[in-house]
């Protein structure tokens, strides 16, 4: 049977020439990179390599990169550590409502800590107004944490004018990156990020590593207290396998960046364009151009998104929704509540993420074998029936 | 999965003597359940459901269930029934066969009201 992957925004494979780099450090070099003999200095050096790759590829220096397990703990390490190392300052903080429960969950967890949240709605295609962000300003407010691209819906926020206006404020500004490297250049200085999140698996790097961008200067407390690694911000012996495979995986992933935008946008264009023309009362979510390069997020009226995937999943089709039931919970996607889709259009959506090994033969075979199951699911729903019937729900 | 991937019973009934819909569309479960009865049995059912792969999995079961039984052994069937029969389903997805003993039980409850008022 056919395996085609179109989730690539939930993980990747690893590269082969990036597994390649990493395997020594599973066997032969072992060593403790914090030990004094060569078997733990040259894993040290290893480090710091893979710590030069990921600044060249955002245009930081090497000291502002501090490896974590991965982006969940990138991002809350910027917010708790932002939190409770200028508390004295402020205890407010800005974000939006449509971020990762990374982000989202930790705020909740500050706000039982007594920090503030305010949490600035989006547009109907999910765009955060810089305007919006300024009026939420308050003389207490000590960091902006805004997404760079969102996971769901693929839209891409404006960065560097909220850059400008935290830095005009003299407010911390962080920004979860997770879905955007690889996929948009990313120019820290030039776009006044203080931190950034990144999660190697992301872009065809290792799972369980990431990396938290903290600008020289900024004040933030350690996310784990013990040794001195990670300049004494991030104590535990160092996962030398999955940092080096993630400075290697950064290194071809922005090396390529146009190229592979290039090749992505032409199939999510016409993925959107053929979906959308041949099934009926289907609407795309996010804005049309300003979007993740891979992304396409459409909604289909009168059907259950599960339902969408399992039968994809026997076609061999891998796909991902904002349904309730793939989320553990009762309730739909909060990024497509929060631009606006009423709760039984958002139970009816379909995440597809291209990636590098898609062809326009993978996407034939979508737009073959997806429309016979819309109409399969739709022929069972009596909300179809309904509307099929009265013109209305 | 057989029952997801090939549900029974889907359709409608036009002439139904009793049908019942529960869920909303809110929480992303709708099941309308269709029946005809003759002499206090059911003689014939059929389904439509919006919901998740598990909702369409009981509601399938659920018709293969009742069809052919009397009124009182339909009304006796409950969600444990309809899971087990699908040999379990995964806490989460409980709710969903909830549902499916609530549509028997509104379909039937309609079959009465129906056949009270034109006693």
């Amino acid at each position: 049977m056919k395996n085609i992957y179109l989730d690539h925004a939930a993980t990747t494979s690893v590269k082969p020439e990036v597994l390649e780099t990493m395997l020594p450090y599973f066997t032969e070099k072992y060593g403790n990179a914090s030990s004094i003999y060569s078997l733990g200095r040259e894993n040290k050096k290893a480090i710091d390599d893979a710590r030069e790759k990921v600044a060249k590829a955002l245009n930081a220096q090497p000291k502002e990169i501090f490896f974590t397990s991965g982006g969940t703990e990138a991002d809350n390490w910027a917010l708790e550590g932002i939190a409770f190392a200028n508390q004295t300052k402020g205890k407010h903080i800005i974000t939006t409502n449509i971020e990762h429960h990374a982000i989202l969950h930790t705020c909740k967890f500050l706000e039982k800590q007594g920090f503030e949240v305010t949490y600035v709605p989006v547009d109907n295609k999910g765009i955060v107004h810089v305007e919006d962000i300024e009026k939420a300003i308050r003389p207490d407010t000590i960091l902006i944490s805004i997404m760079f691209a969102n996971n769901e819906i693929g839209t891409i926020q404006p960065i560097k004018e909220i850059g400008v206006l935290a830095k005009e404020k003299g407010i911390y500004f962080h920004t979860d990156a997770v879905q955007a490297i690889g996929n948009i250049p990313i120019d820290v200085k030039d776009m006044n990020i203080d931190m950034l999140s990144l999660s190697g698996h992301k872009f065809y790097g290792p799972k369980g590593v990431g990396v938290l961008y903290i600008r020289d200067g900024v004040r933030i407390s350690p996310m784990l207290h013990g040794g001195a690694q990670e300049r004494g911000k991030r104590a535990s012996t160092e996962n030398v396998a999955g940092i080096v495979g993630l400075g290697k995986a950064i290194e071809l992933a922005t090396e390529n960046i146009e190229e592979y935008n290039t090749k992505l946008m032409k199939i999510r264009d016409r993925a959107i364009r053929k979906i959308l023309e041949k099934i009926p009362y289907s609407r795309l979510n996010g804005e049309e151009k300003n979007r993740l390069p891979g992304n396409v997020n459409i909604s289909f009226e009168f059907i259950e998104g599960e339902s969408i995937l399992l039968m994809l999943d026997m076609k061999g089709i891998c796909a991902s929704s904002g349904s309730a039931c793939t989320s553990g919970s009762l309730d739909p996607s909060h990024v497509l509540l929060a631009i606006g889709l009423p709760h039984e259009i958002a139970h009816g959506s379909l995440r597809l993420t291209f990636g590098e090994e898609n062809t326009d033969s993978d996407l034939d075979y979508l737009l073959e074998t997806l429309p016979p199951i819309i109409e399969k699911l739709r022929a069972m729903s009596p909300l179809y029936d309904t509307f099929i019937k009265n013109g209305r729900i | 999965m057989d029952h997801f991937m090939n549900p029974r019973n889907v359709g409608e009934i036009p002439d139904a003597d009793g049908i019942g819909q529960v869920g909303n569309p809110v929480c992303g479960d709708i099941m309308k359940m269709y029946l005809k009865i003759k002499d206090n049995v059911i003689t014939d059912v059929k389904f439509k459901t919006f919901g998740c792969g598990a909702a369409v999995a009981t509601s399938s079961m659920a018709t293969e269930l009742i069809m052919g039984k009397t009124l009182e052994e339909a009304l006796e069937i409950s969600n444990k029934t309809v899971a087990e029969a699908l040999n379990g389903l995964p806490p989460i997805k409980m709710h969903c066969s909830n549902l499916a003993e609530q549509a028997i039980k509104a379909a039937i409850d309609d079959y009465k009201k129906k056949n009270e008022s034109s006693k």
